[in-house]
């Protein structure tokens, strides 16, 4: 029997609570890694680790190098420096493949096969036979909330379901380490709740998940962790509160729209040293005090209050603040 | 209206290189083709191969075998010939036939023991022993080609021999010469047999001669007698021998049509997913190459079904169809390696297939192709399929004599696969 697996604390022998307990190795582990693309260096110099049952999401803008990221962990792309290993095994081993699931963006199902032939198909792929694979199948169709559409091809699906079973092909060994990229994009309220489910599920089971999205909502809600990348590297990295915390402190801002000249809004807003935004004047302030002086000073200018809030910094304000708003694509 | 619609036309056509390459090369390459196979080109016609057995050993025959050696259109083969330089013995009657059933030769021509007694028939009225003509039915040229010119030869070649054989009848129906008649007629076949020696040492030294003029028909000068000794009694079986030819070439198209679907698989990121399991790129390609097998093999299989109301599992037909379902599956992968879109494989498939089925033999017999032609077939894959599907259908041949089309096929299959492999890389790893 392996000690390893021997969960800390176990009531089966005190004698072995004395014992020094050999520590599990990381999920995930990626160190230093490096990914070139010609002149383009896509992963530079990326380092982080996965915890069993955490959520560690990868938000950046289009470009930025989850995907690339994503594909050297899966062992899809060679990377040019770096390690990557999963429970200590080398990516690429068989042993490191079996640990690893994979949902990639695309809808990588065969269309002309039933949902349960897919899941089948992807089973023998990763060596599963007879009445495990069975189990497997029924499992995650289930999981997927499509046990009744066991016998539905693949193309008669709505786009939610195909979703769902792309995702459900991804697991279908029972993978320790899932990595979801965009699981989401293009389904329905009603899928993405499903969707939603379906991770926390895996959470709740000890798997540990990068969740790649573009959605901050949805890595406020999923993620343990986020970490953001632009240009290759991580840029920002921790908790939700963490991240806000680091790049705004006590920080909030302000969104105010007036009424008058122009001229007149954009004098006030400089001077504040705010910003235009959509025809909406932008300020961040430190505390919640400074409102007053900004409306006083507005009316002195003659401008007249249309209608002012107060917004406390998120996510996505973190990842604006990081990444800047110009257009990547 | 009708500009803006043509000038978006031509801009999507001008991007769309394949629909161009289809739309230009394609025609060219057929017009090419078919002009060197019927155009008759720089006067490289096909030439007839003949062998010649002389059981007589008369000066008839022996006149008669060098009037045929001087056809342009005739080459005449006495004894087998082998690679090594040791002297080979001549064709016996026997090697002669078995070499038309293996395919050697369309035709053998053997002279029997007795034929310069009495050589010149004029119309079947002879009664010495008539030459053979052993033929293959699946050529039906050659031997028509062969007939004609050989009373052609005789007319030409034997002159002597035909007065001889004149002054017989006019002996023997007439009432017989004076002895003064027979020493003048003696002394005319003496000089028609020094004319026939000088046209013997025109042939040796230079071109062969083209003065002689007019022909014979097959009940002519000298009695022939034709005899089929490959295809005899098989019409039903003439189906399967162009079965052949059609059925490789789409089974061509089949392999590569099913080869595309990993270009789908591609396309859609389900190869990426396949290989981030346990599955490598050398099983995935091997598992494509086995299903593409078995299909291709199937596919044959039903055709020749279909085609022979009494067909029966020949072993030479199992062995030929795999290899040929191999060869064309590994084909196959490799144009849909070397492709990176459906679109693309599609117009390189018909382009490459069409040619190599021109070329190999699926459109019109081999047989009616110029020598260069003919080599050039033998860099397709049909050319060698269909060679030894005519081997098992039309010659009965046993299976040993596959080898060759057999070892060419799974050669040219392993290589093929091992090229579709080096070229997969590019899906492997970015």
């Amino acid at each position: 029997m392996n000690d390893a697996l021997i969960p800390a604390g176990s009531a089966q022998s005190p004698a072995i609570e004395l014992q020094p307990q050999p520590l599990e190795p990381v999920p995930l582990e990626v160190a230093s890694l490096v990914k070139r693309f010609g002149q383009v260096t896509a992963v530079d110099g990326i380092s982080l680790a996965l915890s069993s049952g955490e959520c560690l999401g990868l938000l950046g803008p289009n470009g930025a190098g989850k995907s690339t990221l994503i594909r050297c962990i899966v062992g899809r792309a060679l990377a040019d420096a770096g390690r990557i290993t999963v429970f200590g095994f080398a990516v690429g081993t068989s042993e490191a493949r079996e640990a690893l699931g994979w949902v990639p963006q695309e809808l990588a199902l065969y269309p002309r096969l039933t949902c349960g032939e897919n899941l089948a198909a992807f089973g023998r792929y990763h060596g599963l036979s007879g009445s495990k694979l069975a189990q497997s199948v029924t499992w995650c169709l289930e999981w997927a909330a499509l046990g009744d559409r066991a016998g539905d091809l693949v193309k008669n699906l709505s786009g939610g379901m195909k979703r769902r079973l792309n995702m459900a092909a991804g697991i279908i060994h029972r993978p320790r380490v899932v990595l979801l990229d965009e699981p989401t994009v293009g389904v329905d309220p009603q899928s993405r709740n499903r969707i939603f489910e379906m991770i926390e599920a895996l959470r709740a089971e000890g798997t540990a998940i990068i969740y790649t999205t573009h959605y901050m909502e949805e890595a406020e809600r999923l993620c343990d962790r986020v970490a953001i990348i632009d240009h290759g590297r991580i840029v920002a990295q921790g908790t939700n509160r963490e991240l806000i915390q680091n790049s705004f402190a006590s920080r909030s801002q302000v969104l105010a729209r007036f009424a008058g000249p122009s001229d007149e809004i954009a004098a006030w807003v400089e001077r504040h040293n705010g910003r235009l935004v959509d025809g909406a004047a932008q300020f961040t302030i430190e505390q919640s005090t400074q409102i007053a002086g900004l409306l006083d000073d507005a009316a002195k200018a003659g401008l007249e209050l249309v209608d002012v809030s107060l917004r406390r910094p998120n996510l996505e304000s973190v990842f604006l603040h990081l990444t800047g708003r110009e257009l990547r694509d | 209206m009708i500009i803006p619609i043509v000038r978006t036309a031509l801009m999507a056509l001008r991007r769309d290189r394949p629909a161009l390459a289809m739309s230009f090369i394609l025609p060219i390459g057929f017009f090419s083709i078919f002009a060197v196979i019927f155009g008759g080109q720089h006067n490289s016609t096909a030439k007839i191969k003949v062998i010649l057995v002389d059981q007589d050993r008369s000066r008839a025959s022996l006149e008669l075998a060098k009037g045929l050696e001087r056809e342009d259109s005739l080459v005449i083969s006495t004894r087998p010939s082998f690679k090594d330089k040791g002297a080979a013995p001549d064709y016996t009657a026997a090697a002669a036939e078995a070499a038309v059933k293996a395919g050697d030769a369309p035709v053998a021509l053997i002279i029997p023991a007795g034929f310069g007694q009495s050589p010149i028939s004029f119309g079947g009225a002879q009664t010495g022993p008539a030459i053979q003509l052993l033929s293959d039915a699946s050529d039906m040229i050659a031997p028509q080609m062969v007939g004609g010119l050989l009373q052609k030869a005789a007319m030409t070649a034997m002159p002597a021999a035909m007065a001889e054989q004149g002054m017989k009848y006019t002996d023997q129906y007439v009432g017989g010469l004076t002895p003064e008649q027979r020493k003048i007629m003696s002394g005319n076949l003496e000089q028609l047999r020094q004319i026939e020696s000088r046209l013997d040492a025109q042939a040796d030294g230079t071109a062969p001669a083209h003065s002689a003029q007019g022909s014979a028909d097959s009940g002519g000068l000298v009695a022939v007698k034709v005899r089929s000794v490959v295809g005899e009694n098989k019409n039903g079986n003439m189906i399967s021998f162009y079965a052949a030819g059609i059925g490789v070439m789409f089974l061509l198209f089949t392999a590569s049509n099913s080869a595309g679907a990993l270009l789908e698989e591609a396309e859609s990121g389900t190869l990426d997913r396949v290989l981030s399991s346990r599955v490598t790129m050398t099983t995935l390609l091997a598992g494509k190459l086995a299903f593409n097998t078995m299909l291709a093999f199937a596919q044959l299989a039903v055709m020749f079904l279909w085609a022979q109301a009494f067909f029966k599992l020949d072993p030479g037909f199992v062995i030929m169809a795999l290899c040929t379902a191999f060869a064309v599956a590994a084909f196959g992968m490799v144009l849909a390696s070397i492709c990176h879109t459906r679109a693309q494989l599609g117009a390189l498939s018909t382009l490459v297939i069409l040619m190599m089925s021109a070329i190999g033999g699926s459109m019109f017999p081999r047989f009616l192709m110029p020598p260069a032609m003919l080599k050039a077939g033998l860099f397709t894959i049909n050319a060698w399929a269909i060679d030894g599907f005519t081997k098992v259908f039309w010659r009965d041949l046993p299976v040993s004599e596959l080898w060759p089309q057999v070892g060419v096929l799974l050669a040219v299959g392993i290589a093929l696969f091992l090229i579709a492999r080096r070229i997969a890389r590019r899906w492997e790893y970015a």
